[in-house]
């Protein structure tokens, strides 16, 4: 009994993200009728399959958003809302690119150390937000904001101040990484030179830690039960101050390894043109995927093919590629929706199937009463 | 004559029809291909930075020099457009497609296209690129153009420190970058120059990565309006976008402002362009245009190629006549800047 529960409960989870695709379907195809643009063309060039060169791109940009997104899910199981994981993806990116591009130590040492930093670095700007909600009551969605807008600040006060730039050049950037620490990629998709990260197994890794601990330890029950109900938690003696800035500084502590990839495995240094806005992307990634690795894992791949088949949008179709994000907004909007109405017909259902047992058990009450 | 050379060209393909298998042929009339642009026309992909065509500014003047490659040259075009944000596989993948899809010479609008180029161009060495503002990315099949923006901007300064009757000028740059900062420089070191007392009060709108400064008017009123309250007469808007709320901000204080990139006293909104005095004027349309008509000519040559003031591919404009009665010692100054009696640095 209880695997046909777990099937139906499967089957909801997955009706949610179906329904919101095809109401984002809908509501950009209908976008495309009001604007007078080609829909067949779009829909066929969005949904052609991929080059092998784009298959790489989509999975090295998915597996970036994937850490963005675990990031963000460690704060929503504690309810608590990291809207800074976008300033703590950065600044701890540029510290790490500032003492691996030193080239101190030799080669997987280096890295070693360098992901610590970013790591320490992500969780110390995670704790201040954490610490002054602990300890001030200040909402960490407002001290989150706050604090990325500080990190733009200071990392770029700070880049300016340790960058490495030729004569000549119009982009900042610290010292490259020397050769011996740089990650070498896999040449898995054929057909193309390029290569999927070799940080792609530092996504799964941490992926997988997440599920360890928020499921199979004492800590990650805590911090659940917290995120149910702080009521309940204090009452079953947890500490959830500690909890919030244990959350907290976890989030941060992911965050710093989401622009790791592209540091060892891309840009080789952190500079102007390093990648923004991951953060806010991971903020509907795990929405998307209901904070489970797995979902959070075909949410990241969805975003990064939308995002990597917008290009020919505009090249094949004349279409400006600024649809996907029609499209990316719109599941975002109505994943939100759509899970809560699966989650009410999965209610009724569960009612109807008590109330149906109820009814066929001998001498039992009033099937009406249990129909409610 | 040029009517008489699509003539012959329709007559040379006409022929080669005519000759069937032509291959032989083919390689027998090098000259003539190379004389018969008008019939074989260039394909040409424009990849622009984030803003695109209609920013009224750096973009636009990419755009324009296309547009007269269109009529001119009669250039079959195709554009894509930078989306803010983007990771740089997407770059990479918007220079391919454009290459995919049979535009073979690609022309990348802004330094961070750079290493996307770099790659894009070994992978495709048949592909002639140009890229705009960056050196950063070169090879056999790349052509870089840059511009002498510091040398355009000291005369725009001097213009400003000479027309300024508070001795107190400002700068505002869009993004606090280092091609930005080439501006600042120039600007800086002309003004001083000319009134070695003045004072140049220097504002970014933005940080990077956050470059909205290059595109957003409000954020450029408010900072010039602080710099007017502050006693400056002159602003120059290094800003792209951002600019048009800097005139807005010298209009109500009655003050004057310099524009950027294009000649904004023709392309500001109606209402602010008399308080635009000059512009400094950078060439991207003529970098682009000149780019394209070397591939025609079969003249393409790969490197740096700088326009500075040398060239006339950086200026400064005179519409309106706000500036007639000192153009005479800017020009001065323009030819001592030509014959390198004053260098001007980059790096303020």
């Amino acid at each position: 009994m209880k695997a046909t529960l777990d099937l139906r409960r499967v089957g909801l989870g997955l009706l949610a993200p179906v329904l919101a695709i095809l109401v984002a379907f809908v509501v950009t195809s209908t976008v495309l009728l009001l604007a007078g643009d080609p829909v067949v063309e779009v829909w066929t060039q969005l949904l052609t399959v991929p080059r092998p060169r784009l298959v790489v791109a989509i999975i090295n940009g998915a597996s970036v958003y994937y850490l963005s997104a675990i990031a963000v899910a460690i704060g929503f199981r504690m309810n608590l809302f990291n809207i800074g994981v976008d300033g703590q993806y950065r600044i701890a990116a540029f510290a790490a690119a500032v003492f691996a591009g030193q080239g101190w130590l030799p080669g997987p040492l280096n890295i070693f150390v360098s992901l610590l930093i970013a790591v320490v670095v992500g969780a110390a700007w995670a704790g201040i937000a954490g610490w002054l909600k602990v300890t001030r009551g200040v909402s960490e969605v407002i001290s989150t904001i706050m604090l990325n807008a500080i990190a733009t600040g200071l990392v770029s006060f700070l880049l300016f101040r340790v960058a490495d730039s030729t004569a000549g050049s119009n982009v900042t950037n610290t010292k490259t990484i020397p050769a011996s620490s740089q990650v070498p990629g896999f040449a898995l998709v054929p057909g193309t030179p390029n290569k999927i990260y070799g940080f792609i197994l530092l996504a799964a890794l941490v992926g997988v830690a997440y599920w360890v601990i928020l499921n199979k330890t004492r800590f990650g029950y805590d911090l659940r039960a917290t995120g149910r109900s702080e009521t309940a938690a204090v009452a079953s003696g947890v500490n959830v101050k500690r909890m919030v800035l244990t959350a907290m500084v976890l989030s941060g502590a992911a965050a710093g390894l989401v622009g790791m990839p592209l540091l060892f495995g891309q840009d080789y240094s952190y500079g102007t043109t390093f990648q923004p806005g991951l953060g806010f992307a991971g903020i509907a990634i795990a929405l998307l995927g209901r904070n489970h690795p797995v979902g959070i894992a075909f949410g990241a791949l969805l975003w990064s093919y939308l995002d990597q088949q917008s290009n020919g949008l505009q090249i094949t179709v004349g279409v400006s590629s600024e649809l996907v994000y029609i499209i990316q907004g719109v599941i975002v909007l109505a994943v939100v929706i759509a899970y809560e109405v699966v989650r009410r017909a999965g209610l009724r259902m569960e009612q109807r199937r008590v109330a149906r047992q109820l009814s066929e058990e001998p001498g039992s009450p009033t099937p009406e009463g249990a129909t409610v | 004559m040029r009517r008489v050379m699509k003539v012959t060209a329709a007559m040379s393909v006409a022929a080669l029809a005519l000759a069937g298998c032509g291959s032989s042929t083919d390689s027998s009339t090098p000259g003539a291909s190379g004389t018969t642009s008008a019939a074989k026309v260039i394909k040409v992909g424009m990849a622009y930075d984030v803003g695109g065509r209609g920013d009224q500014s750096f973009n636009d003047a990419a755009a324009a020099g296309l547009d007269k490659a269109k009529a001119e040259l009669g250039a079959d075009t195709k554009e894509a457009t930078a989306v803010n944000g983007e990771a740089e596989s997407a770059r990479e993948e918007r220079l391919s497609q454009l290459i995919d899809a049979g535009y073979v010479n690609v022309i990348a609008v802004g330094f961070a296209y750079a290493p996307a180029v770099k790659k894009v161009a070994a992978a495709n060495p048949d592909v002639k690129f140009a890229l705009i503002d960056s050196t950063d990315a070169v090879g056999p099949n790349i052509e870089n153009l840059t511009f002498a923006e510091n040398e355009g901007s000291f005369l725009v300064g001097a213009a400003a420190a000479l027309k300024s009757k508070t001795g107190n000028v400002g700068f505002i740059g869009g993004v606090n970058t280092d091609l930005i900062k080439k501006f600042e420089a120039g600007y800086t070191m002309g003004a001083k120059t000319v009134n070695p007392a003045i004072k140049v009060q220097v504002k970014y709108l933005t940080q990077p990565p956050d470059f909205s400064g290059f595109g957003d008017p409000a954020k450029g009123k408010t900072a010039a309006e602080g710099m007017y309250q502050q006693g400056a007469d002159v602003v120059y808007a290094a800003a792209g976008g951002s600019g048009g709320g800097v005139f807005t901000a010298a209009k109500a204080a009655g003050k004057m402002a310099i524009g950027v990139d294009s000649d904004q006293a023709l392309t500001a909104p109606a209402d602010v362009r008399d308080v635009i005095i000059t512009s400094m004027i950078k060439k991207v349309d003529v970098g682009t245009f000149d780019f394209i008509k070397s591939l025609t000519e079969g003249k393409f040559v790969a490197g740096t190629k700088v326009y500075d003031l040398k060239v006339d591919g950086v200026g400064y404009s005179t519409t309106g006549g706000k500036i007639d009665d000192i153009k005479a010692k800017l020009d001065d100054f323009k030819q001592q800047i030509i014959d390198g009696k004053i260098v001007v640095p980059i790096k303020p």
